[in-house]
């Protein structure tokens, strides 16, 4: 029998649907996976095996009936960023510790409502801000790629690390993330799979615990880019509850798959040509632009002349809005809250000091400073401007190009303690994703290839706004001529 | 701004003058918060009436009460002022436990109403304008309790995130009675449009006043130039809720202030509270202690777009002002603005005028209104609003006047029975045998009587006409005070020979 955690999830959807086995059996194939690996991937920070058998039942009945959704009978795992009903949910923080929401976010409602089966919660980077899922307080994931030249265990990327490694390590079909500079795009990178971060606004933000409130996404770590077409498809709404949500329809993407790049025109933006490259980076980004030219795209050099801006003024921008929007994690009504305090002033501080890690201090910290008198038009409002002008450099280009491609990252996985000493470096990471955020553009990692030591490398599509049609399209093409087989060597 | 409102204060070395503007807070009448479905209302249980947004639950998000916008916009055509078609939230951040989010979600650099004017009426009867700077939308904060416990505070967040419009005056206030008639005129007009309950006792509506004294032409020199450095530093006293702390606490900061100066000091801009129970107002934070809120605009929430036919529309809608029913009430019923400011003062009065009125004489039917119909529901302790008595009782009571059917002064009597019950005035009047006698025999016969009795005086009355005062105080006595006056003297006249 095949084994049923290795599928696509959209076989297993059509398996489920035919019948071929029940969404108990590949629920349960998933659990046991789970069990076996969580000690050494530290994936999951929560197991809902009940609630998941009970679900997984519950689909089998709907599919005895021929009814069902989308997602009917898939085992997913969801990033503990998203509020879950009666199920702890604590973005990777001590401070909410223990938290448990008595409300459902609207992404996961739309995958419940559609079918799917909850396996558990996904580790993450303490409130999703970190690059390798070294800052949240449940530790580590272990990327289940080892290199070729060293046993030392890698870093999944981050911040959706959980959701990456799962997918990679067959401990779900598809897993939930969030992007607010590269959280979905870098973790896929990272971990052979595929990555997408839809349009700003096609995804609700509401119950997803907020970082950075202008920059934050939903969207699907998956194994295919069908499946990402598939996922994202159930994630996105309109929600009347996020005021930033779009009202606009959400088509279905795997339309897109199969129609080639035949006539579109693909863009190599030369800023992305950054200081330090690897060698193999260029080269996989040389060798997709190749692919794309061959099945029939025109290439266009094109410039984004404030692309060298976005990383600084993400990390005044992301920081400034987490500084607002984490104040309400101050020990009153839920969470962490220090035992012992001499004032109302001593309890707020030693409750934060307390619940808080020291990446997310230090970015609350510099997000009050950009914001605080003297500094605000310096720093906050000079941000916004250039961002503005990010945007702007986007829009000047799509009258001559219809899709972007550069790399997803600077480099492959790297091993977890290389670069937690040196914030400046870490946040490097970001520098091919986070212009898509700062512009609101949607944006997709495809494994294209491995480095030297055999991890895997990603190449991102980003395309114009609400525009992920084409974004699948040529993710498409993608994924075809690299024919990325290659699956880490289980050794957990 | 005539000079003769302008009041000037005596101290030790001279005359000062002050100079105010006020930020009046006013809950915006709506049945759900600004930015979540939670309902607002008086008397539900602490924290009640709290959802998740308002309790700042992770992953809650705010959205716009578009009933609260639309109040705003009433308020804004209401103080005649400019409505933006485009403005913005911005989050203000501290640190509070009556603030759930960490932050207050208000309007700083771009609110909903731009600049208008108000026509205020001052107590002698004058006019001055007060202009006012703009009208934001903000949230309400929750109420924190301290007296249930020796060693806990409670926190209750019914009133967290209730909408609040934040009016924002010029400094055009030169003294404390302006100050009141301002409040009052914008307590009145937001009444009047229904955008605010104006309960001040519930804190619905309450005012920051900003108080600064300067020397006599400084003023006069900031209004020419718009330099502030011409006017004294101010301090602004937080949240006062009645019209008499209000006028209260101005007094005794200006007095500080004056004390303060020519004692050779110099004021601190600072926030002051005032506390009623002891008269004064104490500093609450320095300027230096003052927090840093590090504003920005709410990422949550996009920028408020309204179209100007929207705008057009609330207006063409828009209920009578008070402004317009005052110079209405002038030209249609003849009332002299006196009447008319009183009668406006309180929209049920002016509707309970006007439907008293029809088909009488308005002036007899004001004068009723203002005075005894006034008298007795401020005895009561009751609102015009919560008026037992129907207007056509009044409308009747100066009918039977009007009519001749009883004295003014009788009237007064009736008025009495059909306050306390007793029925329509007319019933009142029959069932009490009030009606005026103007049967001139009856009367003839009564005058008669009374100089038969009294020769010494009826012949007195020839040296001394004023006299007759004494003649009709003995034939209103024998008649019960029900003959016609106006008949008894002329009989009286008539038989003494006058």
């Amino acid at each position: 029998m095949t084994d049923l955690t290795k599928l696509t999830l959209k076989a297993a959807i059509d398996g489920l649907k035919a019948r071929d086995f029940s969404s108990e059996e590949i629920t349960k194939a998933f659990v046991a996976n789970i069990d076996a690996a969580n000690p050494k991937l530290n994936a999951y920070v929560v197991q809902t095996t009940d609630k998941a058998l009970d679900m997984a039942r519950a689909s089998d009945a709907r599919l005895a009936k021929g009814e069902g959704g989308a997602l009917e009978g898939a085992p997913l795992g969801i990033k503990d960023l998203f509020c879950t009903d009666g199920v702890q949910t604590t973005a990777g923080s001590n401070m909410l510790r223990g938290f448990v929401p008595p409300y459902e976010s609207t992404v996961t409602s739309n995958l419940w409502a559609d079918g799917a089966v909850m396996l558990g919660k996904l580790n993450m980077d303490e409130f999703a801000m970190g690059s390798s899922n070294e800052t949240s307080a449940y530790g580590s994931v272990v990327n289940p790629w080892k290199s070729k030249a060293s046993n030392a265990d890698l870093t999944p990327g981050g911040s959706s690390g959980g959701s990456a490694s799962a997918v990679a390590g067959d401990l779900c079909l598809a897993a939930t993330a969030s992007d607010t500079g590269g959280s979905i795009r870098q973790p896929a990178a990272f971990t052979g799979t595929v990555g997408i971060k839809p349009t700003y606004g096609r995804a609700s933000r509401f119950g997803m615990v907020a970082f950075a409130s202008s920059l934050d996404q939903a969207g699907p770590i998956t194994r295919t880019v069908e499946d990402a077409a598939i996922m994202l498809r159930s994630m996105c709404s309109f929600d009347l509850k996020d005021s930033t949500s779009l009202d606009v329809e959400t088509p279905d993407w795997t339309a897109s798959l199969g129609k080639g790049v035949k006539g579109l025109r693909i863009g190599v933006p030369k800023e992305y040509v950054v200081d330090g490259m690897p060698t193999e980076i260029q080269a996989l980004w040389d060798q997709g632009v190749q692919w794309l030219k061959a099945a029939g795209a025109e290439i266009v050099e094109i410039s984004l002349p404030h692309t060298k801006y976005a990383l600084p003024t993400y990390y005044i921008v992301a920081p400034a809005e987490a500084s607002s929007n984490l104040a309400r994690y101050d020990g009153m009504r839920f969470g962490h809250r220090a035992g012992e305090a001499k004032s109302l002033t001593d309890l707020y501080e030693t409750s934060r000091a307390e619940g808080f890690g020291k990446e997310v201090q230090r970015r609350l910290t510099i997000g009050a400073y950009v914001l605080s008198a003297g500094f605000y038009d310096a720093y906050y409002v000079r941000a916004l401007k250039v961002r503005r002008r990010i945007a702007e450099d986007f829009d000047n280009v799509w009258g001559k190009v219809d899709a972007i491609l550069t790399p997803s990252t600077p480099s492959a996985a790297f091993a977890l303690g290389d670069k937690q000493i040196d914030p400046l470096q870490m946040y490097l990471n970001d520098i091919f994703t986070v212009t898509a955020n700062l512009a609101g553009l949607p944006g997709i990692s495809v494994p294209a290839g491995v480095d030297s030591g055999g991890l895997p490398l990603g190449l991102q599509v980003i395309g114009k706004a609400l525009d992920e049609a084409t974004v699948f399209q040529v993710a498409d093409v993608l994924e075809q001529a690299a024919g990325f087989t290659a699956r880490p060597d289980k050794w957990w | 701004m005539s000079e003769t409102n302008t009041k000037t204060i005596k101290g030790r070395t001279g005359e000062w003058e002050l100079v105010m503007g006020l930020e009046i807070h006013a809950q915006v009448a709506s049945k759900a918060k600004l930015f979540s479905g939670a309902a607002v209302g008086f008397g539900a249980g602490p924290n009640e009436q709290v959802s998740l947004v308002d309790a700042g639950f992770p992953g809650m998000l705010p959205t716009l009460n578009r009933h609260c916008v639309e109040q705003a916009v009433k308020s804004g055509l209401g103080l005649k002022a400019k409505i933006n078609l485009r403005s913005q939230f911005d989050r203000k951040n501290y640190f509070y436990p009556d603030l759930p989010t960490g932050y207050q979600i208000s309007q700083l650099f771009f609110p909903i109403v731009g600049e208008g004017v108000v026509e205020v009426e001052a107590e002698d009867g004058s006019f001055f304008n007060v202009g006012i700077e703009r009208l934001h939308l903000e949230q309400d904060a929750g109420k924190l309790i301290h007296d249930l416990s020796p060693t806990e505070s409670f926190v209750d967040l019914n009133r967290a995130g209730t909408a609040l419009m934040e009016i924002v005056s010029r400094p055009d206030i030169r003294s404390p009675e302006e100050a009141v008639a301002y409040v009052k005129k914008i307590r009145t007009i937001l009444m009047y449009l229904g955008t605010c309950d104006g309960d001040m006792e519930k804190g619905n509506l309450r005012a920051d006043v900003n108080v600064s004294v300067c020397r006599p032409g400084q003023y006069e020199k900031f209004k020419a130039t718009g330099d502030f450095s011409h006017l004294g530093t101010r301090c602004e006293i937080k949240n006062v809720n009645s019209f008499r702390f209000i006028s209260q606490a101005i007094q005794y900061e200006a007095r500080r202030q004056i004390e303060i100066i020519e004692d050779g000091g110099k004021i601190d801009q600072e926030t002051r509270l005032y506390d009623p129970t002891a008269g004064e107002t104490r500093s609450m934070r320095s300027k230096e202690e003052a927090m840093d809120y590090r504003y920005f605009p709410d990422p949550d929430l996009l920028p408020l777009e309204l179209e100007q036919a929207w705008i057009d529309d609330i207006r063409a809608n828009l209920p009578e002002l008070p402004d317009e029913k005052r110079r209405r009430l002038m030209s249609q019923y003849g009332l002299s603005q006196y009447d008319a400011v009183v009668l406006i003062s309180d929209q049920a009065k002016a509707d309970y005028f006007e439907e008293a009125a029809k088909g009488r004489d308005a002036k007899l039917v004001s004068n009723w209104v203002t005075n005894e119909v006034s008298a007795r529901l401020t005895a009561e302790g009751k609102e015009f609003s919560e008026n037992p008595l129907p207007a056509a009782h009044v409308a009747q009571l100066v009918e039977l006047i009007e009519t001749n059917v009883i004295s003014s002064k009788i009237a007064k009597e009736v008025f009495d029975h059909v306050w306390n019950g007793e029925g329509s005035p007319a019933e009142v009047v029959e069932k009490h045998g009030l009606k005026q006698v103007t049967d001139t025999g009856a009367i003839e016969k009564a005058v008669d009587e009374i100089i038969a009795a009294n020769p010494d005086k009826a012949a007195a009355v020839a040296e001394k006409p004023q006299a007759i005062g004494w003649f009709v105080g003995q034939v209103m006595k024998a008649t019960g005070g029900k003959a016609n006056p106006a008949a008894v003297n002329d009989i009286l006249k008539a038989k003494l020979g006058l």
